[in-house]
């Protein structure tokens, strides 16, 4: 007489086990494969990033309100640095959340580390983004061009 | 009585450091990150205020902080890619801990390089 046993994996898991069931869905595994894209991504953003703004011509030297200014005023630059601020701070953000849920052994403890943790998260991306669009190279307040600015003549 | 854990692919080891490496780089750059936006966001404010808080970065002690971060990002990157070989090569498991070793050796010649290109034009004045 032979018993047959299942072979394992054959997707027959009782509904307790399942990794996928509950509330969250597939998110553990989105946030695992977002680490591994998006950091292939920011390897490139980040050295090209240091490159031209360090190694460059005069390096940190060029550093200056004018350095920015000429940089965004090409669109390929603003949305160079756009997609480094959005991929780096949730790639970030998604990084410190494990380092979170691997240390903060309360509930309670995790909980406000995590909001606190969004909240900076949310506050840093939308400010980012709100400067890379709305930058002007020439400042005015009532009227006058503040010093230091480019402005036409 | 239980005995010293033998070593598995991420417990003891190379495959333990490196995590521990990747784990505290990732915080510091993360923190670092947060900073660095806040201080280009002084753009917005007044171009003599961004300028200025730029100059105040412009000193030596300064130049060996970004050395460093510059090194802990760069250890960051190539153990990151070596992670993703891990997962997604099929020898990458195989041969993780031979990667750790390109990862460090690849990580020492690019932070030579930065150094002393960054070194000397922070350092060599202006």
């Amino acid at each position: 007489m032979t018993a047959t046993i299942e072979s394992p994996r054959s997707g027959r898991v009782a509904p307790q086990y399942r990794r996928n069931g509950g509330s969250r869905g597939n998110f553990e595994m989105i946030a695992w494969l977002f680490m591994r894209l998006s950091g292939v991504v920011l390897v490139v953003l980040i050295f090209g990033h240091l490159f031209v703004n360090l190694m460059v011509g005069e390096g940190i030297h060029a550093i200056d309100f004018g350095f920015v200014a000429g940089k965004w005023a090409d669109p390929f630059w603003q949305f160079w640095d756009l997609a480094m601020l959005w991929l780096a701070m949730l790639h970030g953000t998604n990084g410190v959340r494990t380092i979170i849920n691997d240390y903060a052994e309360k509930t309670g403890t995790r909980r406000w580390l995590k909001t606190v943790l969004y909240a900076a998260a949310v506050v840093i991306i939308l400010l980012g983004t709100m400067v890379i669009f709305t930058f002007n190279p020439c400042p005015v307040v009532d009227g006058v061009a503040l010093p230091g600015g480019f402005c036409p003549a | 009585m239980p005995t010293k854990p033998a070593g598995t692919l991420y417990r003891g080891r190379e495959g333990m450091w490196s995590w521990v490496g990747h784990r505290i780089t990732g915080v510091v750059i993360f923190f670092f990150l947060l900073v660095h936006v806040l201080d280009t966001s002084l753009v917005r404010v007044s171009p003599e205020a961004y300028t200025a808080v730029i100059g105040a970065y412009k000193n030596p002690l300064m130049a060996l902080g970004e050395t460093g971060l510059v090194a802990a990002i760069v250890f960051h990157a190539f153990n990151g890619l070596r992670i993703i070989a891990v997962d997604f090569w099929k020898k990458g498991a195989k041969y993780q801990r031979q990667m750790l070793w390109a990862v460090l050796a690849l990580w020492i010649v690019t932070i030579l390089a930065f150094s002393i290109r960054h070194l000397s034009l922070a350092l060599g004045g202006h």
